[in-house]
């Protein structure tokens, strides 16, 4: 049996929809123009000028021009920011992944009591400020002299990601059934070989849903980067935030305009082509809780 | 494992130790500096104050212990400040807005206000959203849900730049607004009201997305069997609204309420891309102000900040743990 919907509530959730969109895509398309314009049009005195691109014509000749982008990217060397979130954030994936798929298969095949309250510390964790645990590990980084460098922020995004990833991999394990394990083990496997024969396979989906939150995390994160990394150190998000620093020249809000499409580019394409399994991984979280 | 619980549990007990120290005071000598006068032949001898960088080396570890006492101190509870102003007092009402004023409260009010305000319109939002893109034809969804996920996924500190170039007095939206209200020397980022508002909005915009998507997820496995049966025993669209689907989407709600609760406590990017610290200022926003921007770093103060702000969490917190722990007990 299927509900007719009636005119008047169709044509409402359309406008719903449609205004959502708008108001979640229009920031996004509007910077991207802005970033082929120069200074006086995007942060000048008339709007319409970012659209029309009167002094970008005065200036370089044409409508657009990409001259934004050759100075954050050859002139402010941007790529090394954008080669250091790629480290941070392919390592951050892979060794949460590691340990959260380890830890989750434990909690989910466990039933200690102590696996409830590692949860539930996990929950805990997960709810902490990010900074408050910054002001904690800045002093003693200070005194062992590793404050400012890449590992060390590496490691502390994946202490802040570890609690999530469990929790994530531990819901994703439980909906694998134990008489899988079982029947493994009966046929002969060690526990090691069950879990990576018999349940890995199994897993994927699961494991890609994790590792694409775990990225998002890294990626987007400026708590951390900010205060763990040395300026040279820096990756995309700290980077384009000291654009915007007190010290201004000719054309370094461009440079932030510039970096903003550059550092948002990747995220879009990444989660265009993933966005099946992000939604899937929302849902399975969100039923399981 | 192990890991997790070294590298977040000691952090924990590092703050509240740290927390009890205060920073060392510079040690100050006096300089004389004297130059030399050629032309009368006469020598002019100053004395001013400066670092004395020998006694600064003597000095080790973190300050010296002061106990509770930085947890009174004016960045954080002020209780002399408060003292001294209640003395000072002229009217119940200028004592409260003084009180405001305090850097710790200021920031405590700011942050309570935008995780309790901008929670049920982020639910009400997300709701309405996903209704709607579930009456749409299922060939467009797949984009539309792209499209409206965009504000949740993007870096948090682009967003909050991204829109704040946007309400510039000369931008697009500060001119709107300008044209609607009809005062054209309106401006979104001057006035500290304006820019709690527009901090608000942006935190709902930034996180409507993930309602939105757990609970059109949600709505994917209400039971067609309930619907009909609501429907044959005559059930409006809104009683079946209203009997059926919000009960079943209740946990959905109750999780993201919490999820959201947790992540508007921690809000300290869109401040940071508003340059908003002069209008406002969350806990986080404190605890980075101590901690990275000063150049003599407060080591004392950032932590016992982060200690107040712990126990905050946790007692946010209690009641989703009272009731986890009470399933688990049955």
């Amino acid at each position: 049996m299927v509900a007719r919907t009636p005119r008047a509530l169709q044509l409402l959730t359309y406008g719903f929809v449609i205004v959502w969109v708008i108001l979640s895509t229009f920031p996004f398309l509007w910077t991207l123009l802005g970033s082929f314009k120069v200074t006086s049009d995007f942060f000048g005195l008339d709007w319409m000028n970012v659209v029309t691109g009167e002094f970008t014509k005065k200036q370089t000749g044409g409508a657009l021009t990409g001259e934004n982008y050759q100075r954050l990217w050859v002139d402010q060397q941007f790529w090394r920011n954008a080669l250091n979130t790629l480290i941070v954030t392919v390592s951050v994936v892979v060794i949460s992944l590691t340990f959260g798929v380890l830890g989750g298969y434990a909690l989910a095949r466990s039933r200690a009591r102590y696996a409830f309250w590692i949860l539930i510390v996990a929950l805990v964790f997960r709810a902490m400020p990010h900074i408050t645990l910054i002001s904690g590990y800045l002093y003693p980084f200070f005194e062992l002299g590793i404050w400012g460098y890449l590992p060390t922020a590496i490691i502390v995004l994946v202490a802040i990601n570890q609690p999530f990833t469990i929790w994530m991999m531990r819901s994703f394990f439980l909906n694998v059934p134990t008489e899988l394990d079982e029947s493994a083990l009966v046929d002969g496997c060690t526990r090691i070989k069950a879990f990576w024969h018999v349940i890995m396979p199994v897993m994927w989906p699961g494991v890609v849903t994790t590792g694409l939150f775990s990225f998002l995390l890294a990626y987007n994160d400026f708590t951390v980067t900010v205060s763990l990394l040395s300026g040279e150190n820096f990756t995309m998000v700290p980077k384009l935030n000291s654009f915007l620093g007190t010290v201004m020249y000719e054309g370094s809000r461009m440079n932030a305009v510039a970096a903003v499409v550059s550092a948002t580019a990747p995220l879009f394409f990444l989660v265009m082509f993933f966005q099946r399994q992000l939604v899937a991984g929302l849902t399975q979280a969100a039923v399981k809780g | 494992m192990i890991a997790m619980i070294l590298l977040i549990a000691l952090p924990l007990v590092g703050i509240t130790y740290q927390s009890m120290f205060r920073e060392h005071q510079k040690p100050l000598k006096e300089v004389q500096t004297c130059t030399a006068d050629f032309l009368t032949n006469t020598q002019k001898c100053e004395t001013s104050v400066a670092v004395d960088f020998e006694k600064l080396k003597e000095q080790k570890g973190i300050g010296e212990f002061v106990g509770l006492k930085l947890y009174g101190g004016y960045k954080l509870f002020a209780f002399e400040a408060i003292g001294k102003e209640w003395e000072k007092r002229k009217s119940l009402s200028q004592f409260i807005g003084r009180f405001f004023n305090l850097p710790f409260y200021n920031a405590l009010i700011f942050t309570l206000t935008y995780t309790f305000v901008a929670t049920p319109f982020v639910i009400l939002l997300g709701l309405i959203v996903a209704f709607s893109i579930n009456n749409l034809t299922r060939s467009i969804r797949g984009p539309v849900i792209f499209a409206g996920l965009l504000p949740m996924i993007i870096t948090p500190l682009i967003g909050a730049l991204v829109l704040f170039w946007m309400i510039d007095g000369n931008g697009i939206i500060g001119s709107a607004v300008q044209f609607v209200v009809g005062d054209p020397d309106l401006s979104l980022k001057a006035s500290t009201p304006m820019v709690w508002v527009v901090i608000l909005i942006y935190g709902i915009w930034h996180s409507t997305p993930f309602a939105m998507i757990v609970f059109y997820a949600g709505l994917q496995t209400v039971s067609s069997d309930q619907i009909e049966a609501a429907m044959i025993d005559g059930g409006s669209r809104w009683d079946r609204m209203r009997y059926v689907v919000l009960p079943h989407l209740m946990p959905l709600i109750i999780f993201v309420t919490l999820i959201h609760l947790m992540d508007a406590f921690r809000v300290f990017e869109p401040i940071i891309g508003f340059s908003a610290e002069a209008h406002v200022k969350s806990i986080s926003f404190l605890i980075y102000e101590s901690l990275v921007i000063q150049e003599d770093k407060l080591w004392g103060t950032g932590s016992a900040t982060s200690v107040v702000t712990v126990i905050m969490v946790l007692i946010l917190l209690t009641p989703v743990l009272i009731r986890t722990w009470r399933d688990f007990r049955r």
